[in-house]
């Protein structure tokens, strides 16, 4: 006998606990939105412009040196972060500084050359930090990494990541009603915005860096809780043409239950994967990684409890042998 | 369904072997690769800068100073246009308020009298005909409004000029950061007024920077020597004239120089400029030459100017300030100042890659030392093998046989995308490697989706073939709603993302095709040989 996660004719009855599912969305969608507002998200430089530099050494490297002697060239906010190298051998901090902002000389600057000095001042910014770094620890410390970014991409990547992800909710608001019914794509899109909005929080509870990679993983679980919730309504669809007569609810329960082994099955590989990431992926994945096990979690969740359940509220056209006005439940 | 004919199993095999042809050469040395004969595949996947090591440089261009300075030098030549030196033909035509609004664009005069304001528009036409864009076009617009004439550059050369500033700007750059032509660097422009460079490998960002952001403009000047330095600084300085400090090269002790602001000669007529040894002292020097018309203005001046000084400046510095003691007549130079072997080759190299038309913004730097890189690729391999091996031995711990067909899928899988990438020389990135481990993991789905399928038909009592070709059929437009989201979200990626994000859109969007591909083509294949075989009374799921 091979391995069943969910044992055959599974009957759990989903929509009955759809109750109790909606007070823990609602409380975590609340806990998220006050989340973001108080703590708001760790934007990395992507979106917040400035500078970061890894630097490695042979040596151990003395993190409390390391940001006395940067904090000695006044460039504002400056963090250090000690990293693990992937082999080991070496040491290695992570410099971030924030934004530099050209000092405001006669009055007499435009808006564009303020601009164009505020850019200048990343890049001086930059070369001061190695500067100091190869004074601090010697000439044979390695720059492993070195990202600047300065206002004008910054503010335009805050503006791309946003569209991107509205953009794609809209893309399959849109897709979800060609293919199903108005109340399919509402209910669809309720359960990625919820994803989203949850996902956010997270990074806003843990203070994980939110940068270019996290809106990736955001597109990326916005697609994986759609596919989630795609294979249900299919089902969903099915049964309605099957079942003529059944209770929506008792339908909706045999559809997620069908479902529940394939759902169950699929995130677990995808979760298998994702955790080989996080672990051996290094460092730079991290982020990217985390987010993505928690989306395939909260998009498994969602697209049973909430994705589901939301077709009760607003009712299905029950014949889909021909045209036919929605009945509610 | 389960059925395949011998043409439609060779297309399925075929398509794969194919893929393997062209995944093949990633798994060969370099040197192994052009030893191959011609007509085999020798495409191999790029790495990203983020995995072999490299700049990425994101630079503005100032597209709109270079209209500034076209429209700048509009105004100049509306004045000699109204004031004819030597009035052959012509006669002065009174103006006041030339000026030139950078904000609008438009440069405007206005005519004393008016009686003058058609010669005067008529002149400002003649001056401005002639399109860069072609015939019947005007770059210029000229306008009479009242006593004023105005002229405005239209919106078709001002993005002629703004494209070509770019252009010229991608030519200078390569040819500095690339002069013999042979490294692999990425220079492309990049929206209206940016370039992209990418350089592989090199491990001094910093020096790249250097070498990219000056402008590199070469002028030959005449000492004014009749303004004092003093004068000139506290800001006595009478029109024409300019000071100018020497660079750091030249040792920081000299006082500036006053000079006279036009050049006696641009960098644009220095045909060639290369370092050498000074022979007569330490140091460096710049040999340089001058093309004919440069030659003949630099023996002019030289000749006639025997006992004077004049300076050598290099972006707003001067570089060297020799006294001429005799005319210079062979077309030829040196520029001898205290210049370390470096400078002297970085300077050379600066004059003969001629000056950049505006300067350039750096907007953004990503540089990844090659230790870091080679780290990525081992642990992104690691998670890589590791995931595979996770979601293979679950797959046949879960669906036995049937999972074995899974997991050949995932493995021909693999060789899809590894094919595709190096089919289309895509780059592969850090977020590209993450795109392939989570495909690894999504991949599966639609095997999953079709099996449980079959599970349940089997519940329900189906016979093991007839069970497996409904599952297919059933399973197909789930298969398809599904992925077509996800499919759609890395398009999106895609369009708005930058270069590490586009990489992991790349391996997503590649992974779903061949991921659907593999599910319902080459486990169908394998499924329906055993199933229509052996024809099983059951089957176990």
């Amino acid at each position: 006998m091979y391995l069943k996660l969910i044992p055959d004719n599974t009957n759990v009855q989903f929509t009955k606990l759809r109750f109790g599912a909606m007070a823990l969305s609602a409380v975590l969608i609340v806990g998220s939105i006050i989340a973001l507002f108080t703590h708001g998200l760790n934007f990395g430089i992507d979106f917040r412009g400035g500078v970061t530099i890894e630097v490695a050494d042979s040596e151990p490297i003395d993190t409390g040196a390391v940001q006395g002697a940067i904090a000695n060239l006044n460039l504002g906010d400056v963090k250090v972060q000690e990293i693990q190298d992937f082999a080991g051998t070496d040491e290695a901090v992570i410099v971030f500084i924030e934004q530099q902002e050209a000092p405001a000389a006669d009055g007499s600057e435009t808006a564009e050359s303020v601009a164009d000095a505020n850019e200048d001042a990343q890049q001086q910014a930059a070369a001061l930090v190695q500067d100091a770094l190869r004074t601090l620890l010697g000439d044979d410390i390695e720059f492993r990494k070195i990202d600047v970014v300065g206002p004008t991409v910054s503010g335009e990547l805050v503006q791309k990541g946003a569209i991107a992800v509205v953009l794609a909710i809209g893309m399959m608001l849109i897709y979800i009603w060609f293919r199903f019914e108005w109340q399919f794509s509402v209910g669809a899109i309720t359960a990625l915005v919820h994803d989203v909005i949850i996902t956010l929080g997270l990074f806003a509870v843990t203070s994980l860096e939110f940068n270019l990679a996290i809106i990736a993983a955001l597109l990326t679980i916005v697609g994986y809780s759609m596919n989630d919730t795609v294979v249900v309504y299919d089902r969903v669809r099915e049964n309605l043409r099957k079942y003529k007569k059944k209770q929506l609810s008792e339908l909706l329960d045999l559809s997620i239950n069908e479902t529940l082994s394939r759902t169950i099955m699929t995130s677990v590989t995808t979760l298998l994967a994702l955790i080989a990431l996080a672990i051996f992926g290094g460092v730079v994945l991290r982020g990217f990684t985390l987010a993505m096990i928690w989306g395939v979690v909260i998009g498994t969740y969602s697209s049973i409890f909430v994705a589901s359940p939301f077709l009760l509220a607003t009712g299905v056209k029950r014949d889909w042998s021909k045209q036919s006005v929605a009945v509610t439940p | 369904m389960l059925q395949f004919s011998k043409f439609q199993t060779a297309a399925i095999l075929g398509l794969i072997l194919l893929a393997a042809l062209f995944g093949a050469p990633n798994l060969l040395s370099e040197s192994a690769r052009n030893n191959l004969p011609g007509f085999v595949p020798k495409g191999t996947i790029n790495l990203g800068l983020d995995l072999q090591g490299g700049s990425y440089l994101l630079l503005g261009v100032d597209t709109d100073k270079v209209i500034d300075d076209r429209m700048k030098g509009l105004m100049v030549d509306l004045r000699r246009e109204m004031r004819p030196v030597s009035a052959i033909g012509k006669e002065r035509i009174r103006f006041d308020n030339l000026v030139y609004n950078d904000d609008s664009g438009v440069v405007s005069l206005r005519i004393a009298n008016e009686a003058d304001i058609d010669a005067a528009a008529d002149r400002a036409r003649d001056l401005t005909r002639g399109g860069a864009l072609g015939l019947g076009q005007r770059n210029y617009i000229v306008s009479v409004n009242g006593p004023a004439i105005n002229v405005t550059i239209t919106a078709e050369a001002r993005r002629f000029f703004s494209n070509e500033a770019v252009r010229d700007s991608i030519e200078v750059i390569r040819r500095r950061i690339d002069p013999a032509g042979n490294k692999e660097v990425a220079i492309q422009p990049q929206g209206e007024n940016r370039i992209v460079v990418q350089v592989p490998g090199d491990d001094d960002p910093e020096a790249l920077k250097a070498l990219i952001n000056r402008t590199g403009q070469l002028t030959f000047h005449a000492h004014d020597p009749s303004v004092s330095v003093q004068d000139a600084a506290a800001g006595l300085i009478p029109p024409g004239r300019i000071l100018v400090p020497f660079s750091e090269s030249e040792g920081a002790g000299q006082l500036p120089l006053v000079l006279e602001e036009d050049p006696i000669i641009t960098g644009a007529m220095v045909q060639t400029a290369s370092a050498a040894p000074n022979p007569d002292g330490a140091g460096f020097q710049i040999n340089f030459a001058f093309d004919s018309s440069g030659a003949r203005r630099f023996a002019d001046y030289t000749r006639n100017n025997i006992g004077s000084i004049f300076a050598i400046v290099l972006d707003d510095q001067i570089i060297s300030a020799p006294t001429i003691q005799s005319a210079i007549t062979q077309g030829s130079g040196r520029i001898t100042g205290n210049f370390t072997a470096m400078e002297a080759a970085e300077t050379s190299l600066l004059i003969r890659s001629g000056a950049l038309p505006a300067e350039l913004k750096t907007l953004e730097q990503r540089s990844v030392g090659p230790e870091l890189g080679a780290d990525s690729i081992e642990a992104g391999a690691k998670a890589l093998i590791i995931g595979f091996i996770g979601v293979i031995i679950y797959m046949v711990v879960s669906y036995g046989r049937f999972g074995v067909y899974a997991d050949f899928a995932l493995i021909a899988n693999i060789i899809l995308i590894a094919g595709a990438l190096s089919l289309f020389g895509s780059t592969l990135t850090l977020p590209g490697i993450a795109g392939i481990v989570l495909t690894i993991g999504m991949a599966v789905d639609a095997n999953v989706l079709i099996f449980e399928r079959i599970r349940e038909e089997l519940l329900n009592g189906k016979s093991p073939i007839n069970a497996a070709e409904i599952g297919y059929d059933k399973a197909r437009s789930a298969i398809i709603d599904a992925n077509i989201t996800t499919f759609l979200a890395a398009i999106i990626m895609f369009q708005l993302g930058a270069g590490p994000v586009r990489g992991f859109a790349i391996t997503l969007a590649v992974g779903v095709v061949t991921s659907v591909f593999t599910a319902y083509f080459l486990t169908r294949l394998f499924a329906g040989g055993f199933l229509l075989a052996k024809r099983p009374k059951e089957l176990k799921l």
